[in-house]
């Protein structure tokens, strides 16, 4: 990777930390402490159920807010402080900004989701006073919600690459939406018809896959995961990344700046 | 910098790429979690729960929900499955959250009841679940003839059967059917022209195209039976007549006492065996028959007939 990537991906993570986006790691650490105090209390017999889905629930929506509110903006806040022809007068490419942008915020996602993982595995250990085998499973929960994230960022960055920023935000959350419901989806394009049967398989393919990546109600129950899942998720997060990704570098290449 | 082509080709490329990747990767995903869905089914407490859960986009959800509950039906009864463990709660789910979706109703009471391979074996869970609905639609006729049939087929309670029609009767614009059933109950259960009219009524009263298909085989099936039984009394007649058994349908017909040789709904001719039984040519086309089997016959799993459903199975 080109040293102008890392440098702008390493600004895009200060900037965001600068922004006191991880100060929603407060707001987290505040729910998951009362979940864990109250949860005793209001839900015998599945304390831990409750813990687990309460808290990879919250990282999953902290974490899209995020993405999304942050990715939408790398672009749209460049453009209207100026700094973005600064730093385009210099040797550097439109693509280096991108991909650059991406991998700032999408860093900065992965430091939040650490700390957030530590926080619900603290609450664990407060409401079971101790790890179960099936516990480990939560951490692939975890690498999934990543995944999610990344996906999500590279989404919000496409978006950000033409339109306004209100209409980014209202695509990309209509999109991690749809993407939960994805499986339906190509359920009910399996069951149309003729022509409708087609375009409804195209979208539902183009959509991003969101549900395979969510397995919290499985892990709760202490659920293994296959193998076969962790990568096939792995590559097809990578791909729709890359696409989405692709895709802003194009529209972003031929956006007229002036 | 400038935009080049050289950018352009290699991101252009990339993205296509990452395209037919993801879609291939996806397709296999597909076939990971097959069933992950719907499983979710199990992790949930209550339908209740849901409904809560869906903030008041209920309908949504429930068209959701509903989707899956054919789908599963479809997908396990195409694998010849004998287990249809989340077919209940699907549909109980889908049911509290729009509790004015007939269809699904319908589609509980005639793939809850039966036992497998043709449904979930769970008649008082399909009762339950079509009080429910008459407890939500109490104008809504066909739950009462849907209720009558569940207590007449799987579970055998005539009088049950009997006061479900009767309730149904009384339904602003109820089918007539409901009354006559009603009335001829207690005379005429358990005969075959009281099946046959009710699984005629189901065929006219549903535009679900796997209820639909459900009641046309089952209508093929009596058809079958009678056939079979009014041919073993012409052959017993015949062997009055002459002291034997007829060699073929031709001795019938020498006879007068048939006008051809007879055939199945399908239109393949029947069989005439050893010691005057009659036969189908092909049992497998009839999955529902009680008569006409060969000896030592062993039912294979069957499908409905696409031609039936009006569409393909996914």
């Amino acid at each position: 990777m080109s040293a102008r990537v890392v440098h702008i991906a390493a600004n895009t993570f200060r900037e965001a930390v600068r922004d006191r986006v991880l100060y929603n790691l407060i707001a987290f650490a505040l729910l998951m402490s009362a979940a864990a105090v109250l949860v005793g209390q209001i839900s015998i017999g599945i304390e831990r159920l409750v813990v687990v889905n309460l808290g990879l629930t919250a990282v999953s929506l902290f974490g899209v807010v995020i993405a999304v509110i942050i990715g939408i903006s790398l672009v749209s806040k460049e453009i209207e402080k100026r700094t973005l022809y600064t730093v385009l007068s210099r040797p550097v490419y439109r693509w280096e900004f991108i991909v650059g942008k991406f991998f700032g915020l999408a860093g900065t996602l992965v430091v939040n989701t650490l700390f957030m993982a530590i926080g619900v595995f603290a609450a664990l250990l407060y409401v079971g006073h101790g790890f179960q085998s099936g516990d480990g499973w939560i951490v692939v929960a975890f690498y999934f919600i990543i995944l999610q994230f990344i996906v999500m960022t590279a989404l919000a960055l496409l978006f950000s690459s033409f339109s306004s920023p209100l209409l980014s935000a209202v695509f990309a959350f209509s999109l991690f939406v749809i993407g939960s419901f994805a499986e339906d989806l190509r359920g009910f394009a399996g069951m149309a018809q003729g022509l409708s049967r087609w375009l409804a398989t195209a979208a539902a393919y183009l959509v991003p896959n969101l549900s395979s990546l969510n397995i919290i109600s499985s892990v709760a129950h202490q659920q293994p995961v296959s193998t076969q899942l962790i990568f096939s998720n792995t590559l097809y997060a990578l791909m729709y990344t890359g696409m989405a990704l692709c895709g802003a570098v194009l529209i972003f290449e031929r956006r007229n700046l002036k | 910098m400038k935009p080049s082509a050289r950018i352009t080709a290699i991101f252009t490329l990339v993205l296509l790429v990452c395209l037919m990747l993801s879609c291939f990767i996806l397709r296999h995903l597909d076939s990971l979690r097959s069933q992950a869905t719907l499983e979710e089914v199990l992790y949930i407490p209550s339908p209740k729960v849901v409904k809560r859960l869906s903030l008041g986009y209920d309908g949504l959800l429930a068209d959701v929900y509903w989707t899956r509950a054919v789908q599963y039906f479809g997908t396990k009864h195409h694998l010849d499955s004998q287990d249809y463990r989340l077919l209940a709660p699907l549909l109980e789910i889908t049911t509290t959250l729009d509790p004015h979706l007939i269809v699904a109703y319908e589609f509980g009471a005639s793939f809850l009841a039966p036992p497998p391979p043709n449904g979930a074996a769970l008649a008082q869970r399909a009762v339950q679940l079509v009080e429910y609905g008459i407890s939500n639609n109490p104008d809504e006729w066909r739950l009462y003839y849907n209720l009558g049939f569940i207590y007449y087929m799987e579970l055998k309670d005539y009088a049950k059967a009997a006061d479900a029609f009767a309730r149904g009767s009384k339904v602003p614009n109820a089918h007539p059917a409901l009354r006559i059933m009603a009335a001829q109950m207690a005379q005429h259960a358990g005969e075959l022209q009281m099946a046959r009219m009710m699984w005629t009524t189901t065929y006219q009263s549903t535009q679900d195209p796997n209820v639909r298909a459900n009641a046309i085989t089952h209508l093929r099936a009596l058809q079958v039976d009678e056939d079979v039984t009014a041919l073993e009394n012409l052959i017993s007649d015949y062997r009055q007549k002459t002291g034997q058994f007829p060699s073929s349908f031709a001795d019938l017909q020498a006879l007068g006492m048939l006008r051809a040789v007879p055939v199945d709904p399908f239109g393949n001719p029947y069989k005439l065996a050893p010691a005057g039984r009659v036969e189908v040519g092909e049992p497998d086309d009839f999955p529902f028959i009680t008569k006409g089997t060969p000896p030592g016959y062993v039912p294979r799993p069957f499908k409905f007939r696409a031609s039936d459903l009006g569409t393909s199975w996914r």
